[in-house]
């Protein structure tokens, strides 16, 4: 296949690190230079998937390869005017704001506001600065480095999103987290590293906004570590909209301690090629994990979610909900695997993927997978493939409804399953007039 | 559904009474296992282009007969051997096994007097409906006792019909237009690992061929039998069913108890043509290994239907419970404007046993249908996975599929994985999948306890009760040996 392409690649991002390292000028002594020379001999060393390793089987990652990126740190990019991103932002609820353009923390941009005390919320290169200690046992101790991606993502990780809640802290407001991606002369690599804490009997709320400015090509690489502490909750949103000719991959990896809660909500409208790896680890009993993901394609656009929860300990839940909606010659790949370890009994486990096709072009590969090793669980899972209901279409026809709004209908009937459970009202709205938006359809009156 | 699962799942504490009544009867004995004694002729251990030339050189091949397996020998030396099964044995050495073993002397026979008398008890051992049976049973019989057609019955009134019913080598010999025609055309012999190996050296099978608007009177049998120590048997079926014929064939297996882990590598193709309709029924039974895991069958296995024709189909329905490692995926090329292929599996896996079985259904034609129903039950340190591929082809308008895999787990050290693979490239087909795995249901054995009904029988109930929805598939004589073996396999396994 391509391996010279996968070869060249390698090389390509190993070539650019001594500039990168030299701009880095005082803090190539913290802990984290050691983390990224580490994984910049793994990035040497390891390939980039090809379409023989079963975990990339239906995504084809030459396209990226093919393409000499630049990581941010060293590569110039267009400054951003703080009113040029306000038409990216979710709005009309109270939220912490921070921003990121190619991955490094905009200050300027940013409107954190007023913190409880404790509460760390900023750049991952500010608080490898000022708070060393708060982030050093944890920043990549839960990630593996499996794949050149996610080498590529740790040999030049710099900056990305840090939030702290220490224990029994509960932040009402939640943050609201603009990557805004762009490029224009060089061919921008973002890269970033998020991290984020949840203390023991903590709460909060993180909405992951990527945006892709201009239509330029870029690669987004990230890779988020999610730490949930006991009797913690965390609500994850993921909502990203990067440029239709742009990249994205991220790689979230979580970790859960006794009675926690994590809901994961993966939203996924833009991107050439989509790749999503969401991991979590059950690490203690009585664990609660949601994951619901919605995916929509247009035009050529490949998108592929990998979930994966751990079921280590017994008495642990996990429940998946993910949907699709493919027009055009878009493709979409879904592969939900699930084990139950030996001794975690009393698992309940249930997973559903579907998936509809609105053209004759677009095609889906759904892979669900269960992995049993223990006797005394509940666990399920469902696939459908299919298309819009002809019967249903043909009764709200029959009322006067046009053949266009028609199907509106049942598109935001089907994707409303996953917004429906999105616990931020305003965001549920401007989630549906998106899914519109993005698939150029009639779209419904928001008043009934 | 929900009800359904719901009554699969909900679990209580077994007392340690049942757990003690479940061990006795785990720990049952094979019960086919014996050997017969009789004298065979056994190829020296090895493979290589001479062992291939002399294979088919005993069995009087024609020389495009030959030419074929060396080519797929040929094949074969340059593949690799595959290891992504969910399954998990020692390297097997290909130069260590011998690839031919014949009961000795073969002398053309015309009734049953003639048959060895040895030979006659093991088949009445196993319950093969030959000599009296044979009438009462109504079930023609191709015999394969270690690789070779010993004795064929009901040819003659098969005759009459035009149904060809013989041991391939026969076939080969008197019709090679439809062995050139149809052999390799389902499963090439550069299809995979195993069925290349098998190309090269099969050893014999059954060749069926039912004519145009023929219904085959009867229900069309092989017993395999594995009898001499070392001897991988390299079956290879090959059943053609004509325009509107129709034709259901049973295979069904046991072997004696060894210690050498046997390989297995069969290929079995159909062929429906037009409106023609095939059910192929396995009762697979073969030495599991004992309950240390040692010994056993290695099953290895390529089999695949095609819907040539329109309106065609193809049914499959299996109940595996022997063999070390199983590995099979009986699978349905649906060409044909509106076929139809179907696919109901049981597998039970117990002790040591792996098994990573399922099917493919690939989808090519308009409007065509499948249907997959599998059931998994490990117990004891098994491991059961369910492996399956729908693919719906972008040209396969309206077709529709259904599959449905449920697991069933008897221990906490067994396992039980799904590996379902969907892929769709036409958005006027609808495809579902469904998948549960649960504990045995401990208050349906309580309930069953509670009406006097001892444990093992209770578990038997459940279980076949979990298994209903395939063994109605089955043929009625097979229906019943499968209950039994179903109850042999799982003797004494919940824990």
């Amino acid at each position: 296949m391509s391996n010279i392409e996968h070869k060249s690649a390698n090389e390509w991002y190993v070539s650019r690190f001594r500039t990168f390292e030299d701009k880095l000028n005082g803090q190539s002594k913290s802990f984290l230079h050691d983390i990224r020379k580490n994984a910049l001999v793994n990035l040497a060393e390891l390939s980039f998937p090809t379409n023989r390793n079963e975990e990339w089987k239906y995504t084809n990652v030459t396209p990226i390869l093919k393409q000499n990126f630049i990581p941010a740190m060293i590569s110039t990019f267009p400054k951003i005017k703080k009113e040029e991103i306000k038409q990216f932002l979710f709005k009309d609820f109270d939220y912490h704001l921070i921003v990121f353009v190619n991955g490094l923390f905009a200050e300027e941009l940013s409107t954190i506001g007023n913190l409880p005390k404790g509460v760390i919320v900023g750049g991952l290169n500010r608080v490898t600065k000022n708070n060393p200690d708060s982030i050093s046992k944890y920043i990549n101790n839960l990630s593996k480095i499996d794949n050149a991606f996610n080498a590529l993502n740790t040999a030049y990780s710099y900056d990305g999103l840090v939030v702290i809640v220490p224990e029994g802290m509960i932040l009402e407001k939640p943050i609201q987290v603009l990557f805004l991606n762009t490029s224009k002369d060089d061919l921008v690599l973002s890269v970033p590293r998020n991290l984020i804490i949840a203390g023991k009997n903590s709460q909060v709320s993180v909405i992951t906004n990527y945006r892709g400015y201009g239509n330029k090509t870029y690669f987004s690489n990230i890779i988020t570590e999610v730490y949930v502490e006991e009797n913690a909750i965390v609500d994850f949103y993921k909502i990203q909209n990067e440029n239709d000719e742009s990249f994205h991959i991220e790689k979230v990896q979580a970790i859960q301690k006794k009675n926690s809660v994590f809901n994961h909500y993966n939203i996924n409208f833009g991107g050439a090629i989509v790749r999503n790896d969401i991991n979590t680890l059950h690490d203690d009993q009585n664990i609660e994990t949601h994951y619901y993901g919605l995916y929509l394609a247009h035009g050529k656009q490949h998108v592929d979610n990998h979930t994966f929860i751990d079921h280590a300990k017994p008495n642990c839940m996990s429940n998946e909900l993910y949907k699709g909606i493919l027009d055009d010659n878009s493709r979409g790949v879904f592969n939900g695997k699930i084990i139950v370890r030996k001794d975690a009994q009393k698992t309940n486990a249930y997973q559903q993927n579907k998936t509809i096709l609105l053209s004759k072009t677009a095609t889906i590969d759904t892979k669900p997978q269960l992995e049993i090793f223990a006797d005394d669980v509940k666990c399920s899972h469902g696939a459908t493939v299919g298309h819009l209901d002809d019967t249903s279409e043909f009764y709200i026809r029959s009322r006067g409804v046009p053949q266009e709004l028609a199907k509106s209908m049942l598109i935001r009937a089907f994707a409303n399953d996953v917004i429906d459970t999105i616990k931020i009202e305003p965001l549920k709205e401007q989630l549906n007039h998106m899914i519109f938006e993005h698939l150029h359809r009639v779209e419904i009156e928001n008043k009934v | 559904m929900n009800e359904i699962e719901e009554k699969k799942t909900i679990s209580t504490e077994t007392s340690s009474d049942d757990m003690k009544v479940l061990d006795d009867l785990t720990s049952s004995e094979y019960k086919w296992g014996f050997i017969t004694d009789i004298e065979s002729e056994t190829a020296a251990k090895g493979l290589n282009e001479d062992v291939v030339r002399m294979i088919s050189k005993k069995k009087n091949e024609p020389e495009w007969m030959t030419e074929w397996r060396l080519k797929a020998f040929r094949y074969w030396q340059k593949m690799e051997e595959p290891n992504w099964p969910n399954v998990h044995y020692p390297k097997i050495n290909f130069q260590d096994i011998s690839y031919y073993s014949a009961p000795k002397q073969k002398p053309k026979l015309n009734s049953l007097d003639e048959v060895d008398p040895e030979l006659l008890k093991t088949f009445e051992k196993l319950g093969i409906p030959l000599g009296e049976q044979k009438l009462l049973a109504g079930v023609a019989v191709d015999a394969v006792f270690d690789s070779v057609s010993v004795a064929t019955t009901f040819r003659e009134s098969l005759k009459e019909k035009g149904i060809i019913f013989c041991s391939i080598s026969e076939a080969v010999k008197e019709h090679p237009e439809l062995i050139k025609k149809y052999l390799g055309s389902v499963v090439p012999y550069t299809d995979n690992f195993y069925a290349s190996l098998n190309a090269a050296v099969f050893s014999d099978g059954s060749f069926v061929w039912i004519p145009k608007g023929v219904r085959c009177p009867m229900e069309l049998s092989t017993y395999f039998r594995i009898n001499s120590q070392d001897t991988g048997q390299f079956e290879r079926t090959l059943i053609v069913a004509e325009e509107g014929a129709y034709v259901s064939y049973l295979e069904g297996c046991t072997a004696p108890i060894r210690d050498n882990n046997q390989l297995h590598a069969a290929v079995v193709e159909l062929v429906t043509m037009d409106n023609a309709e095939m059910k192929y029924s396995t009762v697979q039974n073969w030495y599991p290994g004992d309950k240390e895991g040692k010994g056993g069958i290695y099953n290895f296995v390529t089999k695949r239907g095609a819907c040539r024709g329109k309106n065609s189909k193809i049914s499959w329905t299996q109940v595996e419970t022997g063999s070390a490692i199983t590995w099979k995926y009986p699978s349905c090329i649906l060409q044909g404007d509106n076929s139809v292929g179907e696919f109901y599996s049981v597998a039970v896996t117990n002790n040591y046993q792996q098994a990573d079985t399922g099917t493919k259904m690939i989808h090519l034609g308009k409007n065509t249908k499948s249907t997959v129903v599998s059931k998994g039950i490990s117990a004891g340190f098994s491991n059961n996975s369910y492996r399956g591929l729908i693919k719906i082809g972008k040209n396969a308008e309206g077709s529709r599929n259904y599959t449905q895999c449920d697991s069933m787990l008897m221990s906490d050290k067994c396992g039980a994985h799904t590996f379902p693979y969907i892929e769709v490239e036409n958005e006027s087909s609808k495809v579902e999948h469904e998948a549960t795995t649960s504990k045995i249901g401990e208050d349906q054995i309580f309930y069953l306890n509670q009406r006097g009904i001892s444990t093992e029988d209770a578990v038997n109930m459940i279980v076949n009760g979990f298994c209903k929805e395939v063994f109605k598939e089955l043929p009625m004589e097979f229906a019943v040996e499968a209950q039994k073996l179903l109850a042999i396999s799982l003797e004494g396994s919940v824990g």
